[in-house]
């Protein structure tokens, strides 16, 4: 049994030419076959390896979808992020487990289903929704819940199931990404320039990173042309994780050729050879027709070698699935966990564009910006620079959920007022917009003649609506509790102070609370602000700080005009004791305050 | 005008803290002068006369009792002070804190090595009922002041006092301040 | 290769240093000292602690890790950081278990003496409480999760120094802990008490057996000088 596994395994590693780089896709296989990692397990990756175990077990440890303990052969991972939620999630929960037999986090005893949380999917649009293995399901009701479980059981096919159809909901279509495309036109456009002529061009476009940050593209390439190295990479940052985004997976879906063609593009205006495309892994559903795409484009003379056939202008592309951690979208987490290792950010400087995967110099860009590079040489930097404000050239996708009639991916030019977007998708009672998802801020009604755009309102993409009757504090929590939950780990402000964070909170939610927790919150937040390693502490206070500064009134209703309250719970602290004495404790009349 | 009055009292703790009081050496004359004493150990008294100005708790909370005993100093004390390691911080009695109650007692009375011919764990009215874990003061009611240290030096405790007493802020040069 | 010579202020005070540097080399060098606690003299720096946060420029940067340009301004002894340092210290404190009283690592501790420097009476943001077993199963070393801050010392220290590879992370978030390179416990590693790693922790989380009192409570090393001491004083002594 055991000489079976470490063949299997063996062979695994050397199909990867026991490359530690590509330990990620080494370990996809072992799960694919096992579905989680015993300690046996680890220890013949090690030896495969020939990698102490304790890395192994590092970077297993450290993804979700990696399990250290025995799952079932069917994982089903229900999302509950806050749009979930909102959308009914717990009671989708409630009828899993009803026709499970089992809890979530628990696995049927004949190891047939285990049930588990996950955060977004990227399917909010469509919630509640489910990673059935890895096919989504989605709008999930109740009771359509027995007749799922029960194919499982039958092992039917679950993409046959209705609710896995997955919806496009691409509700708006603009200029840039989604008008129609030729395969080749971006690319045969770049060619005709050198490649100074593409990043000037980029450059004269204003064209700014869509993945949330807003660096200016031309500028980054540019930068990452010019710093010597024999080798150049291009990576596709495809790992969006935000809550409530889902853009990029219409984009991949429905554009992936422009998604190609942009990479095609960057390689050549860098000078690099070669390209990544990290694909998060609960879109791993998409990957077949992907690498189809790629072997057509590949037979086109559109990658490979003297591409178009200009001479030496070589560019291949691969793609490489994560497996389950939101930071891997941060672009540094996202090299390490390319080249084999756990997530976590790097020290920044030395930013990517100088020594990035493998330590050369890489261009990391989102999905979306990357089309519209490819889309600016096929029409021009003087015709992207129209659209938009002087600012902020150009469109922007804009995933929609939450209490709204319309949800789906908007292509908008930047420069739409809040008012204006809500009635384009049906929300126009929200009482609240979370726009840029949890690390975005939370805007209240009087600042919706406010725009989206860099200028105002930054978003990756991710636009959240609240209808009248929403309990905000509590999705704040929610939102809170997605940092905790996907720190790294790494630097102790964050790792450490999301988790303090969502403490202190709990007070003010349960009525626990005075002036002072409020102030104590607002000063623990800028600490984690500053203190914090990279974007993901940077910002994980925001869902609290801003919903502080733009919803007063709420924190007004529950604090108490009392001087102190402690932390401590007499009832729950003596409840054993009462119990192992069977006595009634010194009543607490007073203790309650 | 009347001297400024003081209590003080222990928890979950071994009394020296207390003893710490005691070390300030002939600075307890001055003390006396300055201060009375209410309820504490000291003096065995143990029931406030009346409210006071100063309270100072020595130890870590661990059973009902003294939640009870420390909401009553709250309330009679207009400036309240935790002082030593038990009491503001973890210290020995909380290692029991990351184990459950009942293994707790059973490891103590029952299973663990000192024990013969079985043994029982003691339930009496006149004993108090534990809590689940021991908790540092300001988790239960709110601390003015806190004077770590195992236990804080006597000079720790006479430059707090002194510096109340006179109205001044609370400073401490680099040796004071010690959390063993 | 000829050094080149920049030039930045810090705290207003203009300091030169070589290009390469950290700020925190340059700092050192100057007799400044910035708190820090997971940086080591001997070690690549890892960045876990963030302690040694500085503003560059007013934009706040790890000064163990960022790289000293001619003319940038560091902030570092600001009343902001210093409540900021504090308030990462106490996190430090409540994520683990630390009975200081009965520790042996007591006094020779660079989280305690942090404690001290920072000026933190006491920890008052709720304790974490977690639980962890202590790995006593090596004959000369033992590792007590209670007290380990994830500074990361330990596993660099073993692959950098020592050339082996004991430690490494598991788990991530507030999850994440300290793991050896064995099926079960240290014991079954190659560690020795002779490696650099059994001396690098800066607190009492990995220590060395049956050593921990060689020196009483009272004449360790922070109970006779302030962390940084050292530091400071070389601009005393000019
Ligand atoms: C916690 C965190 C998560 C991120 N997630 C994503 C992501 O899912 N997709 C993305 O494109 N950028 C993400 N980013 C931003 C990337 O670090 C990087 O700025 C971006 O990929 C650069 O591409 P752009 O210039 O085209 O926007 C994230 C950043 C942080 C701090
Ligand atoms: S800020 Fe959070 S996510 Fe970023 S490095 Fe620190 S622990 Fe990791
Ligand atoms: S490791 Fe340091 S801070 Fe922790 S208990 Fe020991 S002396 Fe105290
Ligand atoms: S054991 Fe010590 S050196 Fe290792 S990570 Fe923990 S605190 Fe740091
Ligand atoms: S010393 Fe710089 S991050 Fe810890």
């Amino acid at each position: 049994m055991s000489e079976d596994h470490a063949l299997f395994i063996k062979k695994v590693a050397e199909k990867y030419g026991r490359d530690p780089t590509r330990l990620m896709d080494i370990l996809l296989e072992v799960n694919a076959r096992y579905g989680w990692f015993s300690e046996e397990t680890i220890g013949h990756i090690g030896e495969a390896m020939d990698i102490p175990r304790v890395k192994i077990r590092d970077k297993i440890s450290f993804y979700t979808f990696f399990s250290q303990k025995p799952v079932g052969k069917t994982v089903i991972r229900l999302s509950n992020s806050v749009v979930e939620k909102m959308k009914g999630a717990a009671e989708v929960a409630r009828a899993f487990e009803d026709a499970v037999g089992v809890k979530f986090g628990e696995t049927t005893p004949d190891g047939a289903i285990t049930l588990t949380y996950a955060q977004c999917i990227g399917m909010s649009d469509q919630a509640p929704s489910a990673l059935i293995n890895h096919t989504p399901v989605g709008n999930l009701l109740p009771e359509d819940v027995g007749d799922i479980v029960e194919a499982i059981k039958n092992e039917e096919d679950i993409s046959q199931l209705p609710q896995a159809l997955i919806d496009v909901n691409l509700r708006r279509s603009g200029p840039v990404v989604f008008a129609p495309m030729d395969a080749g036109t971006a690319v045969r456009a770049a060619l005709k320039m050198t490649p100074e002529q593409v990043i000037d061009e980029i450059k004269k476009s204003n064209l700014r990173g869509r993945g949330g940050a807003g660096f200016p593209t031309g500028k980054k390439w540019e930068a990452c042309r010019n710093v010597k190295s024999d080798f150049r990479y291009i990576v596709c940052n495809a790992d969006e994780g935000e809550p409530g985004t889902f853009k990029d997976r219409v984009i991949m879906s429905e554009r992936a050729n422009l998604v190609f063609e942009g990479m095609t593009i960057a390689g050549y205006a860098v000078g690099a050879e070669y390209g990544i495309v990290y694909l998060r892994g609960e879109y791993e559903y998409m990957l077949e027709d992907l690498k189809r795409i790629l072997e057509e484009r590949r037979k086109k003379g559109l990658l490979g070698k003297n591409i178009l056939d200009k001479k030496d202008f070589n560019f291949a592309i691969r793609i490489q699935i994560g497996a389950g951690a939101y930071i891997c979208g941060e672009e540094s987490a996202l090299i390490e966990s390319l080249e084999g290792k756990r997530g976590a950010p790097r020290e920044r400087p030395p930013f990517p564009v100088e020594k990035g995967y493998m330590n050369r110099p890489t261009a990391v860009n989102n999905v979306e910006t990357l089309c519209a590079a490819a889309r600016i040489m096929e029409q021009g930097a003087d015709w992207f620079s129209t659209i938009g404000t002087e600012a902020s050239a150009g469109t922007k996708l804009l995933s929609v959920s939450g209490d709204c009639s319309r949800p789906g991916v908007y292509e908008i030019e930047y420069g739409i007022t809040v008012a204006r977007f809500l009635k384009m998708v049906g929300a126009e009672h929200a009482i609240a917009a979370k726009i840029g998802g949890p690390s975005g801020r939370l805007v209240a009604p009087n600042d919706f003649d406010r725009t989206i755009s860099f200028e105002d309102f930054s978003t990756g993409g991710s636009v959240i609506f609240f209808g009248p009757g929403r309990d905000l504090l509590t999705h704040m929590k929610q939102f809170t509790e997605f940092f905790v939950e996907e720190s790294c780990g790494w630097c102790t402000p964050c790792r450490v102070g999301t988790t303090l964070m969502l403490k202190e909170f709990d007070k003010i939610i349960e009525g626990r609370a005075t002036r002072t927790e409020i102030e104590n919150i607002k000063k623990l937040g800028q600490t984690i602000k500053t203190m914090s390693r990279c974007g993901l502490g940077q910002t994980a206070p925001n869902p609290i700080l801003t919903s502080m500064q733009n919803f007063p009134e709420l924190y007004e209703a529950v604090i108490k005009p009392v001087d102190y309250i402690g932390t401590f719970d007499f009832a729950k602290a003596v409840s054993a004791g009462a119990e192992i004495t069977g006595r009634k404790p010194h009543s607490d009349e007073e203790a309650n305050l | 005008m009347a001297k400024p009055l003081i209590a003080t009292q222990h928890l979950t703790s071994c009394f020296g803290c207390h003893m710490s009081i005691l070390d300030i050496d002939d600075r307890i004359l001055k003390l006396a002068k300055m201060v009375d004493f209410d309820r504490s150990p000291i003096n065995d008294i143990k029931e406030f006369t009346w409210p006071v100005d100063i309270g100072i708790i020595e130890g870590g909370v661990s059973n009902d009792e003294h939640v009870e005993i420390l909401k009553d100093f709250r309330k009679n004390c207009k400036v309240l002070i935790g002082i030593g390691s038990c009491a503001v911080a973890n210290s020995v009695p909380s290692m029991r804190n990351t184990v459950p109650l009942k293994e707790c007692l059973e490891e103590a009375y029952l299973n663990g090595p000192t024990i013969v011919d079985g043994g029982i764990i003691p339930n009496d009215e006149d004993i108090p009922i534990l809590l689940d874990k021991v908790y540092p003061l300001h988790e239960v009611v709110k601390i003015d002041y806190f004077l770590p240290g195992c236990p804080p030096s006597a000079d720790t405790i006479w430059n707090a006092l002194v510096a109340l007493l006179t109205g001044k802020e609370l400073e401490f040069p680099y040796e004071l301040i010690k959390y063993d | 290769m000829s050094q080149e010579t920049v030039t930045f202020t810090l705290d207003g005070v203009k300091v030169k240093a070589t290009k390469g540097q950290t700020i925190m080399e340059a700092a050192d060098a100057a007799g400044i000292y910035i708190p820090r606690l997971c940086w080591h003299k001997d070690l690549p720096s890892g960045g876990n602690c963030r302690i040694c946060t500085v503003m560059v420029n007013g934009r706040p940067a790890g000064s163990c890790l960022f790289p000293v340009e001619d003319g940038i301004v560091v902030e570092n002894n600001t009343k902001q950081l210093k409540d900021h340092r504090c308030q990462v210290v106490e996190m430090h404190f409540i994520e683990g278990n630390h009975y200081c009283p009965s520790c042996e690592a007591s006094g020779e501790c660079e989280l305690q003496a942090l404690g001290y420097y920072t000026q933190m009476l006491t920890p008052t943001s709720p304790y974490l409480r977690p639980k962890y077993e202590v790995d006593a199963s090596h004959p000369d070393v033992y590792i007590d999760r209670d007290r380990c801050i994830l500074c990361g010392r330990c596993i660099r220290a073993s692959e950098f120094l020592d050339g082996k590879c004991v430690f490494s992370f598991e788990g991530r978030g507030i999850h994440k802990r300290i793991s050896v390179n064995a099926e079960h416990n240290l014991g079954e590693t190659n560690m020795e008490a002779s490696d650099r790693a059994a001396t690098i922790c800066p607190t009492g989380a990995l220590m060395i057996k049956r050593t921990g009192y060689r020196i009483p409570v009272g004449k360790r090393r922070f109970d006779i000088h302030p962390i940084g001491w050292d530091i400071e004083k070389k601009k005393k002594s000019g």
